[in-house]
């Protein structure tokens, strides 16, 4: 199986992948090991040249699109995503056994377009509500798909699950097992980090794009150290990876936060949230995080700097905490696909990216890393969903006259028995 | 080859654990590929059967009685029960496919897949009690404050010893050892999933009413019986693959019944308050509340030739036709699910702490799917046909400050006094 699969990936897209060379599938030896550190590798230059290559493309389209707007950039997700689960369903298929079932590939595809129902219906409803026309039918017709979206979602999942059961074969239990799991497990990996990355998109491009360069830069930073200072291994997953790029990589990371806040922080477009699916400019109040405050430099700075004072942005302090993150725990994220593709003998995901290997070989510390964010955003950024003004808001306009009434009695009433119930 | 040593293993191991001999050995559910023979594993034909049948109703019996019991004390001990079903569950999941031999050389593993447990309680069940907290402690006490804090950065704790566990996995992965160990991995979240979800949302179900949870139990309760009676006398033409024993006139009789029973017992156990009030708090003394519209009876009046002169329904047994349907129909694939899972993996059932029954997941497969089903049911058809203003209500005292909530108390009388002064 080792074979095969390592064949297959190679002739995937029919491109010469650099990384054969260093033998990551054979760790055993300490000498052996030395000589895989990159400041060794003799070859290391060329395959530079082709990450490098590839790393512009790669950048440059994703500037590109963050110009674009909230809208493609959720479309971007989407898109890697489908990459991702395609390259996750293909690899631990095997050929014969799949011969003799047809149509259990198409299961995989349903169980993934209910989870993207489920997880983008969620955000549909809440932005729709905002955006959609006013065509009586289409309204209605919307507003029902919403309020039984949960259902219908539930319902195509079960329609699965049957659909799973009945086409259990004879001989083929534990196969057919093993892929429903699977399954289960690729899908709950990528929606769960997407949602969330699309989630924070919509609170402002500037937490998802911290976050995202965070990790390039740490990645960056690790090869550049370890290409040129790498001398003492890290951690045996990987033997490639060194505590010199390690560290190296975890100041340069730290320090990119403070300053990349900083400059992220001063545009309208990156800060403000978005409330519907617009694609205009935006312009709002972006809110204490990002209005500067001055310190003054103590008298002994002012030789070295020219400037008698510091602007520093509040976000600034939770950046630091997203770059620790990022330096720190997100290389796990690394370490485990290391791990997992070690444990079923494959090289790389696939062969999407030249120098890169596939798109889940770049997206796995991303994963790690845009769940932390989200919920460091939920719990420490003080999301201004709930307040006295929202509250208000949702009363005056989703209840009746008589509602409110009701509403402001049962509060008094409340209000009175806990002041008995404190006495 | 290694296959057939660890089934051994495993009845050795079965055998000894609680010194019973198991009746259903000869039901060959183990060697399901003859089928000449096929006609031999129906239970009409099975000469045991009615020893077998004793030990499994005695066994029905006693939990039947232990389940009344703890339905009558209340809320919070039922959701002590599922707490208690859900740690024995895992057990016996987490026992399956671990490898004796393995686990010698990797000291602590299992210790993780407690932790992840531990981990997903506190995430699953923090929520409830977070919300249910709030209405119970006082604000000025210092453990409010604690309580408080925990509530608002629960998330946040659960996520880091989640990512701590990840991190703990991940350094003591140990060379030639990957698959196994990231088999085990995969393996616990699969479990924990599966065990978390359906219990989160048969809490969430009690909260709302001790009906929610009931009447679905009930039903796969009855639905189960009706096709083992059903089976046992009529049974005859074999319903699926996956599961010899069960056949195609105990499936269409148990539908009956449980569609029947569905509709006539929501009638029943609507009528008592313990059951249908939703509870806010942790507290355990009686209830007293007004139902609501699905609980109260309304008439329809009968043609002449009936003897009573109307008929009264109550709109809650419309809903209970349609958690009757499902747990007579879709239910079932839960068990088929388990069978197709013991038989991938060549066990005879998932344990041996239930006579006549297997283990507790033998006898809950089928409940996850309906406490799923019956949790969304209600969050779409029953929920909305609610009241908004509890909903908004509950969402303030939930999310603001006392002095926010005042705030907001003072602004909305404002604005409605301005309006009457308005309209005058």
């Amino acid at each position: 199986m080792k074979d095969s699969s390592y064949s297959d990936t190679s002739n995937y897209l029919g491109g010469v992948r650099h990384r054969k060379h260093p033998s990551e599938v054979s760790p055993d030896a300490d000498k052996a090991n030395r000589s895989n550190l990159l400041v060794n590798d003799r070859n290391k230059y060329k395959s530079m040249l082709i990450r490098a290559y590839s790393s512009v493309w790669m950048i440059g389209g994703f500037s590109f699109i963050i110009y674009m707007g909230h809208l493609y950039i959720w479309a971007l997700i989407v898109v890697i995503q489908i990459f991702m689960a395609r390259e996750l369903f293909s690899l631990l298929r095997r050929s014969n056994e799949e011969r003799q079932l047809p149509g259990f590939r198409l299961l995989n595809w349903h169980f993934f377009f209910t989870a993207m129902l489920f997880t983008y219906g969620h955000f549909l409803t809440q932005q729709l509500v905002n955006t959609v026309t006013s065509d009586k039918l289409l309204c209605q017709l919307v507003s029902g798909l919403i309020k039984y979206q949960m259902f219908i979602c539930y319902f195509l999942y079960i329609a699965g699950f049957v659909w799973f059961i009945l086409t259990l074969k004879k001989k083929m239990y534990r196969y057919q097992f093993s892929q429903f799991a699977w399954t289960h497990m690729i899908l709950l990996m990528v929606f769960v980090q997407s949602a969330f990355t699309v989630a924070n998109i919509f609170e402002g491009i500037f937490w998802f794009l911290l976050p995202a360069s965070l990790i390039i830069i740490n990645d960056i930073a690790a090869y550049f150290f370890g290409f040129f200072f790498g001398r003492t291994p890290l951690i045996k997953l990987s033997p490639k990876k060194t505590w010199e790029g390690f560290i190296g990589a975890s100041v340069t990371t730290l320090l990119s936060a403070f300053v990349l806040a900083n400059i992220m922080g001063h545009f309208q477009w990156l800060t403000c949230p978005r409330k519907d699916l617009s694609t205009g400019w935006l312009h709002c109040d972006p809110g204490p995080l990002f209005k500067p405050e001055y310190f003054s430099l103590p008298a002994l700075m002012h030789q070295w700097f020219p400037w008698k004072e510091v602007a520093i942005l509040p976000v600034q302090c939770h950046a630091l905490a997203f770059g620790l993150f990022a330096s720190i725990i997100a290389p796990f994220g690394g370490f485990f696909a290391s791990g997992f593709k070690r444990a079923f003998k494959l090289k790389d995901f696939g062969d999407s990216i030249p120098g890169h290997g596939g798109i889940t070989d770049r997206m796995d510390c991303q994963m790690v890393m845009a769940v932390f964010a989200y919920i460091y955003h939920q719990s420490f950024v003080m999301p201004p969903s709930f307040s006295v003004e929202m509250f208000l808001d949702q009363i005056l306009r989703n209840l009746t006259i008589e509602e409110q009434q009701l509403l402001y009695e049962q509060l008094g009433n409340f209000f009175q028995a806990r002041q008995l119930l404190q006495a | 080859m290694a296959n057939m040593q660890r089934e051994n293993t495993m009845n050795i191991l079965q055998r000894n654990h609680s010194g019973r001999v198991r009746h259903r050995r000869h039901s060959t559910e183990a060697t399901p590929d003859i089928n000449g023979p096929g006609g031999a594993n129906l239970l009409v034909n099975d000469q045991n059967k009615y020893k077998s049948m004793f030990v499994r109703a005695r066994s029905s019996l006693w939990m039947l009685l232990g389940f009344s019991l703890v339905v009558y004390m209340g809320h919070l001990y039922i959701c002590g029960l599922i707490v208690g079903i859900q740690i024995f569950m895992a057990r016996e999941l987490f026992n399956l496919r671990k490898q004796a031999n393995e686990d010698r050389q990797l000291p602590g593993f299992r210790l993780l897949n407690w932790y992840f447990f531990f981990t997903a309680m506190l995430f699953a069940y923090g929520r409830f009690v977070s919300q249910q907290l709030v209405n119970t402690v006082a604000s000025d006490k210092p453990l409010y404050q604690v309580v408080n804090g925990l509530i608002k950065y629960q998330m946040f704790i659960c996520y880091f010893l989640y990512i701590a566990g990840f991190m703990w996995f991940i350094l003591t992965l140990k060379k030639r050892r990957y698959k196994y160990q990231f088999g085990q991995y995969a393996w616990t979240h699969m479990i924990l999933l599966l065990v978390f979800a359906q219990s989160s949302f048969t809490v969430a179900n009690i909260f709302e009413g001790i009906f929610w949870f009931l009447l679905p139990a009930s039903l796969i309760v009855v639905n189960d019986v009706a096709a083992y009676f059903f089976g046992f006398f009529f049974g005859r033409t074999p319903l699926i693959k996956l599961s010899p024993k069960k056949t195609w006139e105990g499936f269409i009789g148990a539908s009956f019944a449980t569609i029947l029973s569905a509709f006539m017992l929501a009638n029943i156990l609507g009528s008592f308050q313990w059951l249908t009030c939703p509870r806010k708090d942790l507290s355990t003394g009686w209830l007293h509340c007004d139902p609501g519209p699905l609980f109260k009876p309304k008439s329809y009046p009968l043609p002449g030739w009936f003897s009573w002169k109307e008929f009264s329904v109550m709109p809650v047994q419309w809903h209970a036709l349609a958690l009757g349907l499902f747990a007579s129909i879709i239910a079932p694939f839960g068990g088929f699910f388990a069978s197709g899972l013991k038989r991938a993996f060549k066990i005879k059932d998932f344990g041996d702490t239930i006579p006549g029954h297997g283990g507790f997941t033998d006898r809950m497969d089928c409940q996850m799917m309906m406490a799923v089903f019956a949790y969304i049911y209600h969050q779409s058809f029953v929920v909305s046909q609610g009241f908004p203003v509890e909903m908004i209500l509950d969402q303030i005292l939930n999310h603001l400050t006392d002095e926010e909530q005042h705030d907001l108390h003072f602004l909305l009388g404002r604005i409605l006094h301005e309006r009457q002064l308005e309209q005058q």
